[in-house]
């Protein structure tokens, strides 16, 4: 008797068996695509007006950050230091060694700020300067923090266009 | 003809293992080579008796932790180093955000939101938060939970802080 069923049972283990290690395999596929080449992002918050606004999808590359090429101008996600379950878009304006200089509040004066990157570290800016918790608040950011960075705009449709160094005039 | 289908098949069995070797690695449990003296005698103790090849330890790392970044005080964790993103360092943290550590008679910092200050087990030779600052939660990469080389000291790691380090207040 128990052996009539499994030889019955036979092939649906086996059919089942094989499907889960599809969907396994497409799993590990979605995942080192992610990791290692390149993902999609859903932005919120207006810290990248005009650039980047709420709503708009990005696909992000993560082999330039692993590698070490990250430019000044480069819009990138980063872990925020003040909480690592969050990513925020920002805008890279010095790498390690760079000079920058920053408003210390843009809507009121014209008082200037300048530091040197220490080594390792990067300063990141939002391009609204008037609504940015950005390294001008939380100070360098180490460089492993940065997670990818973003190279083409994708949602919504009509404002398709890759995002480069510049700050794009209004 | 056949041999190439085989080899064909071979390649791809070699590269769906390491895919999902990968995958697991990168979000559930990887081994570790632990290099330096840094948290002797956890890892790697500095035994004068034995001279001559020092091997590494090797080390658990999961990574699970790293879903809701929820660390407690004790934990050993790799990170990232803040000066060079290439390096990963091993130590314990001893502070969690919002405590106050004493760093010297009179001088006392507040570990800021979202940071961590990691301290190694052998504070003579350690390169840590008390050269370079509380670090990021976000630079952690792991946390190690046994030891499974050399087999004599095969093990689980405590969560216990020395009573050298600096402790929060």
């Amino acid at each position: 008797m128990g052996m009539e069923t499994l030889k019955r049972l036979t092939p649906f283990v086996k059919e089942s068996f094989h499907q889960t290690l599809r969907v396994l395999k497409f799993f590990c596929c979605l995942h080192v695509t992610n990791t290692y080449i390149c993902t999609p992002a859903y932005l919120v918050g207006p810290s990248m007006l005009p650039t980047l606004t709420e709503g708009n999808i990005v696909l992000a590359e993560r082999i330039t950050t692993r590698l070490g090429k990250i430019e000044s101008g480069d819009v990138v996600l980063v872990r925020s230091p003040d909480n690592p379950r969050k990513i925020v878009t920002k805008r890279v304006k010095g790498v390690e060694g760079d000079v920058v200089s920053y408003l210390l509040e843009p809507s009121t004066s014209d008082e200037q700020m300048s530091t040197v990157v220490p080594k390792g570290h990067v300063w990141v800016e939002g391009d609204n300067a008037y609504c940015s918790h950005d390294s001008r608040q939380f100070g360098p950011i180490p460089y492993a923090l940065l997670h990818a960075r973003i190279f083409f705009k994708v949602w919504p449709p009509k404002d398709l266009s890759s995002i480069g160094n510049k700050v794009p005039y209004i | 003809m056949a041999s190439q289908s085989f080899i064909w098949n071979l390649a791809k069995t070699y590269f769906t293992a390491g895919l999902i070797g990968l995958t697991v690695s990168d979000r559930y449990a990887s081994f570790m080579a632990v290099r330096g003296f840094s948290m002797s005698p956890t890892f790697n103790p500095h035994d004068k008796k034995t001279s001559g090849i020092v091997l590494d330890d090797y080390v658990l790392v999961e990574k699970l932790c790293l879903e809701k970044y929820k660390f407690s005080q004790g934990d050993v964790v790799v990170f990232r180093s803040p000066t060079n993103y290439k390096q990963k360092n091993v130590k314990r943290i001893t502070a969690l955000p919002g405590d106050w550590i004493h760093l010297s008679s009179f001088d006392t910092v507040k570990i800021p939101k979202g940071h961590c200050w990691v301290e190694g087990d052998n504070a003579a030779c350690s390169e840590d938060s008390r050269s370079h600052g509380p670090i990021p939660l976000g630079l952690i990469c792991g946390r190690i939970t046994h030891v499974v080389w050399p087999p004599q000291r095969i093990g689980r790691v405590d969560g216990k802080i020395t009573e050298e380090g600096t402790l929060p207040l």
